[in-house]
């Protein structure tokens, strides 16, 4: 499969940018932002979003959906990043169907997301750091389970209509063995969810399960097994996260490079400056060495390779890089105007450090590279 | 079985017949690396071999057409010989200008006969060729060159001076820019070969910081061109040059990559330093710093996939190996640098055996010139802002 979208993927990602730029452009974060909307995001835009079929396209056929893969969830991702627009379909229309896919979950969770009443959180980081560790126990009760200890960085978690929560049944934490996910209501007893606003004006709930009751049916998949689909979700939320980073890093470069066409000092436009050329030109290197390795990871997860693994980190780590530097010279070749709420490039600055933290951030991805190739 | 898959087997079968075990060893030094030429003393009896057996089927070429000397062989099949060659760690047959550089503007801008009489030395691996490009006063503002050839009738008579000629005391021709009109800059230069023992050109290696002396100053004194050796139109050679210096930052490009094979920059580290009871590299801020490199250079890897994937479909921009020219050659220094800290003082021996002779301070020496050959990574720069970003000239 040559590295570049085909046909059907060209014509998609034309629609998508259409789409998201029209419903959902900057302005559209701005004026969230201003009414200091309790939700974060909007409702309707997402109703919309079901309604351009984007919130089935990794839903299979059989299931209601497009049965369409990583590549086409990421051309939607891009152009979500590059506008900044602020949706569930990282947290609910990918890495959440992903977990649930082929379980007895699916039947009950895709209609609502295939009609946008769905919206999906995960809790899954027990700390401010994202591991490849599940700390949080499970004990069996009764004919189901007892969920004890704090989740944080859940992403809608205040206003979601599922939480996927990533618990220990059994083992140690680092260990694959005894990680059981469960589908947990978000009203449950004995679960306090406090929303937190982030510096990208999202919201993210902190989490404390306080000994919450859930039937024997919550699992979703295998209880002890939930390890497989918790890497289903992480690949499919990591490799979304570097697409819509890449919008991000995109967005944030397409700013900076017209400014630096318009922007006079000195007489001339600065954009003309030598050293202003070769940091946007090294910056565009960086975005596109990123991009690739992104449609890379999507290829071959989407193929079921193995090597989809090592691909899926070199993707989130390389998007991490570029697209820090991309906000960073944004900012910084926009001058004092750049500093400005007024002026949308800091926008782009806030939304790049939280999906670089989101489902681990560049070190983390260049560390588990370097321990699978054993140093 | 499809054709291409029997294609694959064939050829997995053909390679682990006829390629020598010597030449499925890595490459340690430009020395060491098979690069034909009239002189074939120079080889080594493996390296003859290998680069005879290719050059029969015309895999030294793979990609060109038959009667000039190539393999005929489609884009997919091209791929699977170059995987096939990947999996046992088979050398290049035969590096070359001629294949790298000089094929692909004679393939688009030669004659016929031009073709029939060049190409197929060169994929036989007959004639080694050097470029003159650069002179003294020429380096990065390329078209400002001097060397003059003046239309005498039936040849061009050659003066002026080359420098940074690659072998060019190793080869047998030369491709080369001349000045053929002196009143306009880019429109008075044309593409001319000739035969570097043809009388009046001498050639004087220049010592490196490596120890090494791959380049030359080369010299013209009245040295007389036989007018069929220009290549395209008179006063129309910077079309051909600029041509092949896309062809040349494309192969350059590639430096970036790690070679088939397991990873020698990781291999080197654990074996000099060592590993903690974590498993982890001994040196944290090492195993750091590598690890990073690595996420770049992967990441570079699939770049390059997808360049060539686009070029093959005429999707790529124009200016693109520009970028990857800057890109690869850039990670290419990196990656010599941590070779050097991971070999620790092993790899600073000048002359020993725990250095292959000095094949590492050597290489990671020669790779500074990687951002400076070919176009400088600052004028690569240029050509991105340019002819990419569209940002305004000064």
């Amino acid at each position: 499969m040559p590295l570049y979208l085909n046909d059907e993927q060209t014509m998609l990602r034309d629609t998508a940018k259409d789409f998201v730029a029209d419903a959902a452009p900057v302005s559209h974060l701005r004026a969230l932002r201003d009414a200091n909307d309790p939700a974060g995001f909007s409702r309707d835009l997402w109703k919309q979003f079901a309604e351009m079929g984007f919130t089935g396209i990794l839903i299979p056929e059989g299931d209601g959906g497009l049965g369409l893969g990583h590549v086409e969830a990421g051309v939607v991702l891009e152009e979500i990043g590059r506008n900044l627009s602020p949706s569930p379909f990282l947290t609910t229309a990918v890495a959440a169907v992903e977990a649930l896919k082929g379980t007895a979950h699916a039947a009950q969770h895709f209609p609502g997301i295939l009609t946008g009443e769905t919206v999906a959180a995960l809790a899954i980081d027990d700390g401010p750091k994202h591991r490849a560790t599940v700390a949080m126990q499970a004990e069996r009760a009764g004919n189901g389970f007892r969920l004890t200890g704090r989740k944080q960085f859940v992403t809608h978690g205040h206003v979601a209509d599922l939480l996927i929560v990533a618990a220990r049944t059994a083992g140690a934490a680092e260990e694959d063995d005894g990680i059981t996910l469960f589908a947990v209501p978000r009203d449950a007893a004995k679960l306090d969810v406090t929303p937190e606003r982030l510096a990208d004006s999202s919201i993210a709930a902190r989490m404390e399960f306080d000994g919450v009751e859930v039937d024997a049916d919550a699992v979703i998949g295998e209880v002890d097994g939930g390890a497989a689909n918790l890497k289903r979700l992480l690949a499919a939320g990591r490799t979304g996260a570097a697409a819509e980073m890449i919008g991000v890093g995109s967005g944030a470069m397409d700013m900076t490079v017209g400014y630096l066409k318009e922007r006079k000092q000195f007489g001339v436009t600065i954009g003309s400056f030598q050293a202003l050329q070769h940091r946007a030109a090294h910056l565009y290197s960086e975005l596109e060495v990123a991009r690739a390795a992104t449609l890379k990871a999507q290829q071959l997860l989407d193929a079921g390779d193995e090597r989809a693994v090592s691909a899926v980190s070199v993707a989130k780590a390389m998007t991490g890089l570029a697209t820090t530097l991309a906000v960073q010279e944004g900012i910084q070749m926009h001058g004092g105007i750049g500093m400005t709420d007024e002026y949308d490039i800091g926008f782009y600055m806030k939304r790049a450090r939280v999906l670089a933290e989101m489902f681990g951030d560049t070190n983390f991805h260049a560390d588990a590279l370097a321990k699978t190739a054993g140093y | 079985m499809t054709d291409l898959e029997t294609f694959r087997s064939e050829t997995r079968a053909w390679l682990e017949e006829n390629c020598p075990p010597s030449m499925r060893e890595p490459v340690r030094s430009e020395k060491d690396a098979c690069w034909g030429g009239r002189d074939q003393s120079m080889l080594t009896p493996d390296q003859k071999l290998w680069m005879n057996r290719m050059a029969e089927r015309g895999w030294t070429v793979p990609d060109w057409p038959k009667e000039y000397g190539g393999g005929g062989l489609s884009p997919a099949e091209t791929k699977i010989l170059r995987e096939e060659m990947a999996r046992i760690r088979a050398r290049n047959p035969l590096n070359s200008f001629g294949i790298s550089m000089l094929g692909p503007a004679l393939l688009k801008y030669g004659t016929h006969e031009q073709k029939l009489e060049h190409l197929t030395k060169i994929a036989r691996g007959e004639i080694r060729w050097c470029q003159g490009y650069s002179e003294p006063n020429a380096g990065s503002d390329l078209a400002g060159l001097q060397t003059s050839a003046e239309d005498k009738g039936d040849h061009f008579l050659v003066n002026g001076q080359k420098v940074w000629t690659s072998y060019a005391d190793k080869a047998d021709w030369i491709f080369c820019l001349v000045r053929t009109d002196k009143t306009t800059k880019q429109g008075g230069i044309s593409f001319v070969l000739f035969d570097m023992a043809s009388e009046g050109v001498s050639t004087k290696p220049i010592l490196l910081i490596s120890g090494y002396s791959p380049f030359c100053e080369t010299f013209f004194d009245n040295v007389k061109v036989p007018k069929e050796n220009l290549i395209g139109e008179l006063n129309k050679g910077w079309d051909v040059a600029k041509y092949l210096l896309g062809h040349e930052r494309e192969m350059i490009s590639g430096m970036g990559l790690a070679g088939p094979g397991g990873n020698p920059l990781i291999e080197g580290a654990i074996a000099t330093i060592g590993l903690d009871d974590q498993g982890r590299l001994a040196d944290p801020l090492l195993r750091a710093e590598l690890a990073m490199f690595e996420v770049r250079a992967k990441a570079f890897g699939a770049m390059s996939e997808k360049f060539i994937d686009e070029l093959k479909a005429g999707q790529a921009h124009p200016a693109q190996p520009s970028m990857m020219k800057y890109y690869g050659t850039e990670l290419n220094k990196a990656r010599y640098e941590l070779i050097m800290a991971s070999g620790g003082s092993d790899a600073l021996e000048w002359e020993s055996d725990a250095s292959s002779k000095g094949a590492k301070p050597r290489a990671w020496l020669r790779t500074k010139a990687n951002s400076i050959e070919g176009g400088t990574s600052e004028v690569q720069l240029n050509i991105i802002a340019k002819r990419i970003l569209d940002l305004p000239s000064a």
